[in-house]
């Protein structure tokens, strides 16, 4: 993770704040900070989304090709994560530098989206135990501003509403199987992503916890649980990170309000993504423009 | 024989794009395939300061070539003083590609040959440009993130770095900027987009400082005529001063829209 320096005296301050239900910016300990969705930023991706919380920026695009399912779900189509932390970020990532912190973020997000009921993956089944489509999932950390896990999320999320899926038509004759792919721009399936996850992470701070934590908070921080929770308040992946121990009712308490805090995030996106999509092609386009 | 080569050795979108029998490089009409004349660029649209954590940044698209560039430093040197010149700075350069910036899915963003080389062109422009003696024993980090990609990725690395370390307040002899040209049908052309650098065309590079009419970069790939290198050499270091204008205008907007906020702030 990337660190800030802080002394003890700051860690005191902010501590002390959370114990009040006041943070160093003003939010309460169950608020998240503003936070800008954009779709559709890249032309060259099946589907695409940029979301900026705070400091943090995060660039996801999603590419669907054509390959072979699995051998354990021959039904199924594949969702492939992959991280990449930009040295744009910090000089930290420079060469192999954010490897680490990429593969956490991807194994989460993996974990997180390996619930069967979470996004339909027998649609993307082409013909069964032979062709699917795999979706490359690739996220682009740009800016490091705390709570990354959550933001990368929400920005898979927001990729995979927006990704277009071209219609293939399977004609078979005498053996041969022909695959016909379309080439209307407008003949495309969409996913349905409305019970697909998002990660919340909750940090013990102090005796209380809070989500969305700052870069400052995180370096206050001892231990951490991340929740992948979907729009019906089910748990997809739960995981303990940091150096800290937590005892079993915290962990609850800590559950029950990612619970609540993840239902009111994901209904929140999924209006967003509704009001984008309706605005269609009307929007304006900034991008990193703005 | 010819063909047999080219059908094993071009990659799947590329033969694509020779299937395109129909797409003229250049029409009668003396038009390109995007519909721009031969010596047109493409729409460059930039920005200074695009993050705040770093200490300089830019982002910038010429056509649909996307391209965010950081700078830190100068700071101390990573990794020991083993690496730090007495004499000047180290400018140290990162090209990586996003992963999904291509028609097709590049597996990795960074590390292998293409984008490795580029990481060395770009450290040989910019040594060229910063004045390097002025910081000593330090280094600068230049990373160059390209988010699409669609011909002309050297030109706008360059430009958008260049455009990153003038946010970062970082002294250089001139603005180093970048363009290519190609030559089609005797005619130059300027700018050249993915379609017309995978054709097979000869392909001209070139960095400069534009006041100077200095060239700090020059690279050429595939086969011209000697005869013809003066006129497209001519066309890319005129297409270099037309970026010039461009990035000299956002660098001006940007500082009087940031010093305006600074005279309200002290107000």
């Amino acid at each position: 993770m990337v660190d800030v320096l802080l002394s003890d005296a700051e860690k005191t301050f902010i501590i002390h704040g959370i114990q009040d239900n006041l943070r160093d910016d003003g939010r309460g300990c169950e608020d998240y900070r503003h936070m800008e969705i954009e779709t559709d930023v890249v032309s060259s991706t099946s589907g695409s989304a940029k979301v900026r919380l705070a400091n943090t920026e995060i660039l996801v695009g999603v590419k669907a090709e054509l390959g072979e399912p699995s051998s354990g779900k021959p039904d199924k189509g594949r969702l492939e994560f992959f991280v990449d932390c930009s040295a744009n970020a910090t000089p930290e990532f420079e060469g192999r530098g954010g490897e680490d912190l990429a593969l956490e973020i991807s194994n989460m997000l993996t974990r997180a989206y390996d619930c069967p009921k979470c996004l339909d993956l027998g649609k993307l089944c082409v013909i069964k135990g032979q062709q699917c489509w795999v979706l490359y999932v690739d996220i682009l950390l740009l800016e490091c501003g705390g709570n990354l896990f959550d933001a990368a999320s929400v920005a898979v999320k927001a990729a995979l509403y927006n990704t277009c899926i071209p219609t293939v038509t399977v004609s078979q004759d005498e053996g041969h199987v022909d695959i016909e792919l379309s080439d209307d721009p407008f003949d495309v399936q969409h996913l349905d992503v409305t019970s697909a996850p998002c990660i919340v992470t909750l940090s013990k701070i102090g005796h209380s916890h809070v989500v969305d934590a700052s870069q400052k908070e995180e370096a206050c921080c001892l231990a951490r649980l991340m929740m992948g929770v979907t729009e019906k308040g089910t748990v997809t992946a739960l995981k303990k990170e940091g150096s800290g121990s937590l005892d079993p009712s915290s962990v609850e308490e800590m559950m029950e309000t990612g619970k609540r805090v993840g239902q009111a995030l994901n209904k929140s996106l999924m209006e967003v993504l509704c009001l984008e999509e309706q605005k269609g092609k009307k929007k304006e386009k900034t991008g990193f423009l703005r | 024989m010819f063909s047999c080569y080219i059908v094993t050795f071009c990659s799947p979108r590329i033969r694509k794009t020779s299937s395109m029998a129909g797409m003229e490089l250049l029409s009668d009409q003396g038009f390109r395939i995007d519909g721009r004349k031969p010596k047109e660029l493409r729409r460059i649209q930039c920005r200074l300061g695009v993050f705040n954590q770093a200490d300089g940044s830019a982002y910038i698209e010429q056509g649909n070539t996307k391209v965010l560039a950081a700078v830190y430093g100068p700071h101390e040197t990573a990794g020991g003083r083993g690496k730090a010149l007495h004499d000047r700075v180290l400018v140290n350069c990162q090209y990586s590609m996003a992963t999904f910036s291509t028609g097709e899915r590049k597996r990795r963003p960074r590390g292998d040959r293409k984008s490795k080389e580029m990481t060395m062109h770009l450290q040989q422009t910019f040594n060229a440009a910063i004045m390097t003696s002025l910081y000593p024993r330090s280094q600068i980090d230049i990373y160059v993130e390209v988010l699409q990609s669609d011909g002309g990725n050297y030109c706008a690395s360059v430009n958008a770095a260049t455009l990153a370390l003038i946010d970062a307040g970082i002294p250089m002899k001139d603005y180093v900027c970048a363009c290519s040209a190609s030559f089609v049908k005797d005619c130059p052309m300027v700018d050249i987009n993915f379609l017309e650098e995978s054709s097979g065309g000869p392909e001209l590079i070139v960095a400069t400082l534009p006041k100077s009419s200095q060239i700090v970069f020059l690279e050429m790939n595939s086969r011209l005529h000697e005869d013809n290198l003066s006129k497209v050499l001519d066309v890319a270091v005129k297409g270099t001063k037309d970026v010039y204008q461009v990035l000299d205008n956002a660098v001006r907007d940007h500082i009087s829209e940031v010093s305006a906020f600074h005279k309200l702030d002290q107000s």
